[in-house]
C-alpha cells in the first residue's frame, strides 16, 4: 500500500511521465516518417517492416532505407537530442532563458574551424583528409570552451562572466567566418555557406555511431546531478549552502555541453534554434525538475529536427534543403508565439 | 547550541569586510543589526559556508573543519536575503530541494516523509501541489522557511526574512521563528534592519558597524541612544514598553555624521 506522501509525490510526477511517453511515441512516428519521405516515396509500414526484418523486403527498399535514409534520420534524432540537452543545460547553469550553445560561441567556433578547413585546408590535425572539416569544427569548439573556462576560472565561474565571454567569442568567430567567406573562392564559399546552414547529407553509420556513443556517455553524467542542477534554480548562494559545489558543477556541465554540441555540429553543421526552443517547451511542460526536463528536452529536440528534416524534404522534393533553414523557419514563429503567449515563468 | 567565531577575516577582492572578528552566541534567537554595508549579510554567508573566510567557526566546541560534509550540511541552514525561484516548481519539489545534495534519482520514502512532516508542522500541507509562482510573498517565505527546516538543522541563519512582507506577515513570521526555535531547540541568527522587531523577538542582539562588532547583549542593554547615534548616525527616542522591551523611535539624522546621506548622494 502506498503512503500518502508517495501519493502526493506521484501526483506531481505522473503528468511529467505521461509527457515523456507521449513525446517518445511522437519521436518514433516522426522518425519513421522521416525515413519514408523522400524522392522515392515509401509507406511508413514499408519502412517499419524493412527495419524490423530487412531480409524479407525488396532489396531496393532495403538499400534506400538502410544505406541512405536510416543514418540521416537517426542523425536527426541524435543531433536534435544532443543540441536540445546542451541548450537546456546551458540555460540551467547560466539561469538565462536566451542561452544556448550559440550564446557561448561554441557553434560559431565550430563554424570557423570548418570554414578554415574549407578555405585553407588548414587543420589542427595533419593529414586528416576528408574529415578535416569535422575535426577542425570539433577542436575549435573546444578552443572556444577553453577560453570560457579560463576566464570563468579567473572570475569564479560566475554566470555573467560566462555569458559575456561567450557572446564576445560568438562575435569574434562570426567576424572570422565572414573574413574567410570574403577570402574564399566561389566554390569554397558555397561549401562554407552549405556547412553553416547544416545538413544531414554527409551522415553515415560511423557518424551516427560517434554521436550516439557521445550522447549516451554524456547525458547520464548530467542526469546524475539532476537534483543539484535543479537546486541551481534556488540561486547560487542557497545552492552552496546546501553543500553543492556550484563552480565545479557549472564547469562540469560546460564540458559536457561542449562535447555534445561539438560532436553534433561537427558532422551536420550549425543548426539553429534546436538548443533554444525545445528546452523552453520542455520547461513549460515539466517545470524545472531536471529528471524530466533533460529527457523531455532531448525528445523535443529529436522531434523538432525530425520534423524539420521531413519539412525540408517536402519543400525541396528532389534536392537537398539545408536543415538549418528549416529549423529557423519553424523555430522563429514558434518561439515568437511562445514569447507572446508568455505561458512560462522563465520568460 | 554554542557558536564561536574566532579571528574571522574576510575580503571581497581587495576590500576588507571584517578583520579578526571574535564573538560567541549561546542564546536562542540572535538579531544581527547594523547599517548598510556593516557586514551582516557577509557574516551570515561565512557562517553558512557560502563564503570561505579566514578564521575558525566552532559549533559546540567542535571546529567546523572537523565535521563531515554531510553532517555540516545538516547542522546549519541558510535563508538568503532574496529567496527566489527562477522557473516553475511545486512547493513539494522545493522542499525536496532542501536535501538536493543527498537525493537519489528515485526519491526514497524517508525523504518524502521529511517533506510531509515539515509541511504538516508549519500547517501548509494544502500548498504542497501548488506552484511557487502562484503564492503570495508571505506564503513563499513560509515555503522557504519550510525548506530550511527540512534537515532539522541546529543552526538557522536568516538574512532579512521580512523583506517585502506586510506588517501582519512580519509579525506572524517572527512568531513562527520564535516557536520553531524553541520547539526544535535551535539557535537562530537573523540579520535585520527593523530594530523594533529585533528588540521584541531576539534574546540577544549583535550590533555590527563597519565590519566590527560594536556591541552585543540583551536588547535593553544594547539598544541605547548612544549605540543608535554612533552606529546609525541618527537621533532616536528610546522607551521601554510594559513588557520591558525597548521601543526605538527615529527622530532625525545627524547631519554632520550623515554617513547615510553621504552614501546616498
Amino acid at each position: 500500500m502506498k503512503s500518502a506522501n508517495r501519493e502526493t509525490y506521484n501526483a506531481i510526477i505522473k503528468q511529467k511521465s505521461l509527457y515523456l511517453i507521449c513525446f517518445a511515441i511522437a519521436v518514433f512516428l516522426a522518425f519513421l516518417t522521416d525515413i519514408a519521405v523522400g524522392s522515392s516515396s515509401l509507406s511508413v509500414y514499408d519502412v517499419f517492416s524493412t527495419i524490423i526484418s530487412p531480409h524479407l523486403n525488396n532489396p531496393n527498399t532495403n538499400i534506400i532505407v538502410w544505406d541512405f535514409r536510416l543514418p540521416k534520420a537517426l542523425m536527426a534524432i541524435i543531433v536534435g537530442a544532443s543540441l536540445a540537452v546542451a541548450g537546456a543545460e546551458v540555460q540551467t547553469i547560466l539561469d538565462n532563458p536566451l542561452a544556448s550553445p550559440y550564446t557561448l560561441g561554441i557553434s560559431a567556433a565550430a563554424g570557423f574551424g570548418a570554414a578554415l578547413a574549407v578555405v585553407f585546408g588548414l587543420g589542427t590535425i595533419p593529414f586528416a583528409g576528408s574529415i578535416l572539416v569535422s575535426i577542425n569544427a570539433f577542436i575549435f569548439s573546444f578552443i572556444s570552451f577553453s577560453i570560457i573556462c579560463l576566464i570563468a576560472k579567473i572570475k569564479n565561474a560566475s554566470k555573467e562572466i560566462m555569458i559575456l565571454t561567450g557572446v564576445s567569442l560568438l562575435f569574434l568567430f562570426q567576424a572570422l567566418i565572414s573574413l574567410l567567406e570574403y577570402l574564399a573562392t566561389d566554390e569554397q564559399l558555397q561549401k562554407i555557406v552549405f556547412w553553416l546552414f547544416g545538413s544531414f547529407e554527409n551522415s553515415s553509420w560511423s557518424t551516427v555511431l560517434i554521436c550516439f556513443v557521445i550522447f549516451i556517455v554524456i547525458v547520464p553524467l548530467l542526469a546524475i546531478d539532476s537534483w543539484k542542477l535543479t537546486a541551481l534554480k534556488l540561486g547560487d548562494e542557497k545552492a552552496k549552502s546546501l553543500g553543492i559545489n556550484v563552480e565545479k558543477l557549472r564547469l562540469k556541465v560546460i564540458i559536457c555541453v561542449t562535447i555534445l554540441t561539438a560532436s553534433a555540429v561537427c558532422f551536420v553543421g550549425t543548426i539553429g534554434f534546436v538548443g533554444l526552443v525545445p528546452p523552453h517547451i520542455a520547461r513549460i511542460l515539466t517545470g524545472e525538475d531536471q529528471r524530466y526536463f533533460i529527457p523531455l528536452s532531448a525528445l523535443l529536440g529529436s522531434l523538432f529536427l525530425s520534423l524539420a528534416s521531413i519539412g525540408g524534404k517536402i519543400v525541396c522534393h528532389k534536392g537537398v534543403f539545408p536543415i538549418g533553414i528549416a529549423t529557423s523557419m519553424i523555430g522563429v514563429p514558434f518561439f515568437l508565439s511562445l514569447i507572446i503567449m508568455k505561458r512560462s515563468e522563465s520568460f | 547550541m554554542k557558536l564561536e567565531i574566532n579571528n574571522f577575516s574576510f575580503s571581497y577582492n581587495s576590500s576588507l569586510i571584517f578583520n579578526e572578528m571574535n564573538f560567541k552566541i549561546e542564546s536562542k534567537i540572535t538579531a544581527l543589526i547594523g547599517p548598510n554595508a556593516a557586514g551582516k549579510s557577509t557574516l551570515l554567508k561565512c557562517i553558512a559556508g557560502v563564503l570561505d573566510p579566514k578564521g575558525t567557526i566552532i559549533f559546540d566546541g567542535k571546529n567546523v573543519k572537523s565535521f563531515e560534509k554531510k553532517d555540516l550540511i545538516r547542522l546549519r541552514s541558510y535563508l538568503p536575503q532574496e529567496s527566489k525561484i527562477t522557473g516553475s516548481l511545486t512547493v513539494f519539489e522545493i522542499l525536496l530541494l532542501g536535501m538536493a545534495n543527498s537525493l537519489f534519482w528515485k526519491v526514497n520514502e524517508a525523504d518524502l516523509e521529511a517533506v510531509s512532516n515539515v509541511l504538516k508542522y508549519l500547517g501548509i500541507e494544502d500548498l504542497a501541489l501548488r506552484s511557487i509562482n502562484e503564492l503570495s510573498g508571505g506564503q513563499k517565505q513560509m515555503v522557504f522557511i519550510a525548506q530550511s527546516l527540512i534537515r532539522d538543522p541546529k543552526l538557522l541563519l536568516m538574512d532579512e526574512p521580512t523583506n517585502g512582507l506586510d506588517l501582519k506577515y512580519q509579525l506572524e513570521l517572527f512568531e513562527l521563528i520564535q516557536k520553531i526555535t524553541l520547539e526544535k531547540g535551535m539557535t537562530t541568527i537573523i540579520a535585520l534592519h527593523d530594530l523594533n522587531l529585533a528588540a521584541r523577538f531576539a534574546d540577544n542582539i549583535v550590533v555590527m558597524s563597519k565590519g566590527e562588532i560594536y556591541a552585543s547583549g540583551s536588547p535593553s542593554s544594547v539598544l541605547t541612544q548612544k549605540t543608535i547615534e554612533s552606529v546609525y548616525g541618527i537621533n532616536a527616542r528610546i522607551s521601554i514598553d510594559e513588557d520591558g522591551v525597548p521601543w526605538i523611535k527615529p527622530i532625525n539624522s545627524i547631519k554632520n555624521k550623515g554617513s547615510v546621506a553621504k552614501n546616498l548622494f
